[in-house]
């Protein structure tokens, strides 16, 4: 070893140097939008949009949260989306992690089938029109479960599951316990589920972060906007750049409203963004390792 | 005697009785752990699978799935000679091909970040490659939209500065897939390194350090060690890739689109939320939908097909 590190070549180190290159590189394409947004949201939309602020902020102002914080929509939005997070992410875990169990046991008679019934899902569905009538049927349409019910579980989620417990409980304390009389039910709360708290924690964010994210199901789902999740609000406001009226000033035609307006809408633009991104980017670097960790044992084939 | 036989006759067996019953509560309760998954499954997945007859079908509401009249391939026949067929089909392709040009994109820079020391700069850029993964649609468009702004977006504005011209980003059809795949290519590039980081991380280092002893510069271990040690996981990333070839990521495409390009980013899934849901041809748009999956478990056999025999790595 120690000859090894004695001399990199010329040739690695022009390896070196090319990938560190590439590497900052890619660091300033994926960083900048994220510092321009930053930037911009607590700049006077005036430099912003003259193009004059373009990287750190200018006329340093934080009407913008000021004005977030404000709206009725986005408040509600909040809300409701924290309430499908936490609600969606417990459903996700007690339908999924109880399921993935007893697809772990080697032991269980026709597992495969139930293996097969399940990947089949994967691979193909009824699509949108009838999963939406299945919703409408069942009296779910506008209804707080319309957003936590139809995506109950997912197939990779279970495999990946399933695969931590084949590679972390062992064999032995199950046949053990067995042997001891315990039920597996027991079994289940009073020894696997202690033993997986590392992939209770990747799960939950995993499908935490698709609860916090997801706007589509709500768009079909919901038409009353006391329901909407905040990732709806925020559609209208920067995709549609349509303010609610509870928004802006009173709607008269003239011209300074309508430009007092236009500038509230621009405020708010960068804001709104950061506010929403906000909580998962705050509890990301903390979890880090529990990510990585899940894709890896994801990526164990199963 | 006898006596005694008889008294220990029921006690061994007994065990053995209660053990096959042990068995049978032992499985039951497996099941019944299961059950609310495979309720789940077959209640939103299966039924839905059955009722996606309707698109033979001329659906009524009110008579239901099971009570309206058959018709065939009808609706498909419609589709396949509508004048939207040959646009739709072209972008839904396209935008698959080109996100599939950039598949090495996340085996490059895992590769890359894996030839870093372990150490403080490895944490940050993985940091920070995976920030953008968690960002929502949503946002991301919205980024987009006040970025690509011809007359206030940041983009726009340096491109002015640089060539005294502003670029109809969004407006014009054939920009629509380059900002598309790309900026997905931004959100995940970080995100899809994992998974060959996790690859990377169980080559064995006896392997490196032979090479190394031999002579073999970096340039050359990834080539000969790494790349094909990670082979197998790309092998399956890329079926599973090619599996989707027909789901673009549906809920960007509709949130980036306009009148003014729909020539350019109209594909199959927004239409059929468009025929379906808007304008409740749910018959039609089934059949549409129906099409769409077909075609992609094809596609999934076909290259997983392909992949077992000429590399014996597949997924089944």
């Amino acid at each position: 070893m120690q000859a090894i590190r004695i001399k990199p070549s010329r040739p690695d180190r022009i390896f070196e140097l090319a990938n560190m290159f590439f590497l900052c590189l890619l660091l300033l394409v994926v960083l900048y939008p994220l510092v321009y947004v930053t930037s911009a949201s607590v700049s006077d939309p005036q430099d912003v949009n003259s193009g004059s602020m373009w990287l750190y902020p200018m006329h340093v102002t934080i009407e913008g949260y000021h004005r977030v914080f404000q709206n009725p929509d986005i408040l509600t939005g909040y809300r409701n989306t924290i309430l499908y997070t936490i609600l969606g992410v417990l459903i996700n875990l007690a339908v999924m992690v109880p399921c993935a169990y007893t697809l772990s046991r080697k032991d269980l008679p026709y597992r495969n089938a139930m293996m097969m019934f399940m990947l089949v899902t994967m691979f193909f569905s009824g699509g949108l029109i009838p999963s939406y009538l299945l919703v409408k049927n069942l009296h779910l349409l506008d209804t707080f479960w319309a957003l936590v019910i139809p995506n109950a579980a997912n197939v990779w989620s279970i495999i990946v599951i399933r695969t931590f417990f084949q590679s972390t409980i062992p064999r032995e304390v199950e046949e053990a316990a067995e042997m001891d009389g315990c039920s597996v039910f027991r079994l289940f709360g009073r020894i696997v589920l202690p033993l997986s708290a590392p992939i209770l924690a990747v799960m939950a964010l995993f499908q935490g972060v698709g609860h916090w994210n997801a706007y589509f199901n709500a768009m079909i789902y919901l038409s009353n906007r006391d329901l909407f999740p905040l990732q709806l609000v925020i559609r209208e406001i920067l995709v549609l750049q349509e303010m609610s009226v509870s928004m802006l000033m009173n709607g008269s035609g003239d011209m300074e409203v309508m430009a007092e307006q236009a500038r509230i809408a621009d405020i708010v633009k960068y804001a709104v963004k950061i506010v929403s991104a906000l909580p998962l980017l705050i509890v990301y670097p903390f979890l880090q390792r529990f990510f990585v960790k899940g894709m890896l044992i994801g990526s164990v084939k199963g | 005697m006898q006596q005694q036989a008889k008294l220990a006759a029921p006690k061994l067996r007994s065990p053995e009785t209660s053990l096959g019953r042990r068995k049978v509560t032992k499985y039951w309760q497996l099941y019944a752990l299961a059950l609310p998954a495979v309720a789940y499954f077959v209640l939103f997945c299966y039924v839905p699978m059955y009722g996606v007859q309707i698109a033979f079908k001329d659906f009524v509401p009110v008579r239901g799935i099971w009570g309206s009249e058959w018709i065939g391939f009808e609706h498909f026949d419609r589709f396949f000679h509508s004048y939207y067929f040959g646009t739709l089909i072209e972008n839904t392709v396209l935008i698959n091909l080109f996100q599939l040009a950039l598949f090495p994109v996340a085996i490059i820079v895992a590769l890359s970040i894996n030839e870093l020391k372990n150490g403080p700069f490895k944490k940050i850029v993985q940091t920070i490659t995976y920030i953008p993964h968690f960002i929502s649609v949503v946002v991301l468009c919205g980024m987009m939209i006040a970025f690509l702004n011809p007359s206030t977006g940041i983009l726009n504005r340096g491109i002015e500065a640089l060539t005294g011209r502003t670029l109809p980003f969004l407006t014009d059809p054939s920009w629509f897939k380059p900002v598309f795949v790309l900026s997905g290519e931004w959100q995940n590039l970080g995100w899809g390194a994992i998974i060959y980081l996790a690859a990377l991380a169980g080559v064995s280092p006896d392997l490196h350090e032979a090479a190394t002893v031999d002579g073999a510069t970096r340039w050359q271990r990834i080539r000969h060690i790494n790349i094909p040690s990670i082979l197998p996981t790309i092998i399956i990333l890329f079926i599973l890739s090619t599996g989707n070839l027909m789901n673009v990521g549906f809920e960007k495409v509709f949130l980036l689109q306009n009148e003014l390009n729909m020539e350019g980013s109209d594909v199959i899934q927004t239409y059929v939320y468009r025929t379906g849901l808007l304008s409740g041809q749910y018959s039609f748009s089934s059949a549409v939908g129906l099409f769409n999956s077909v075609v992609n478990l094809a596609i999934l056999v076909t290259v997983n097909g392909i992949a077992r025999k000429v590399s014996h790595t597949s997924l089944w």
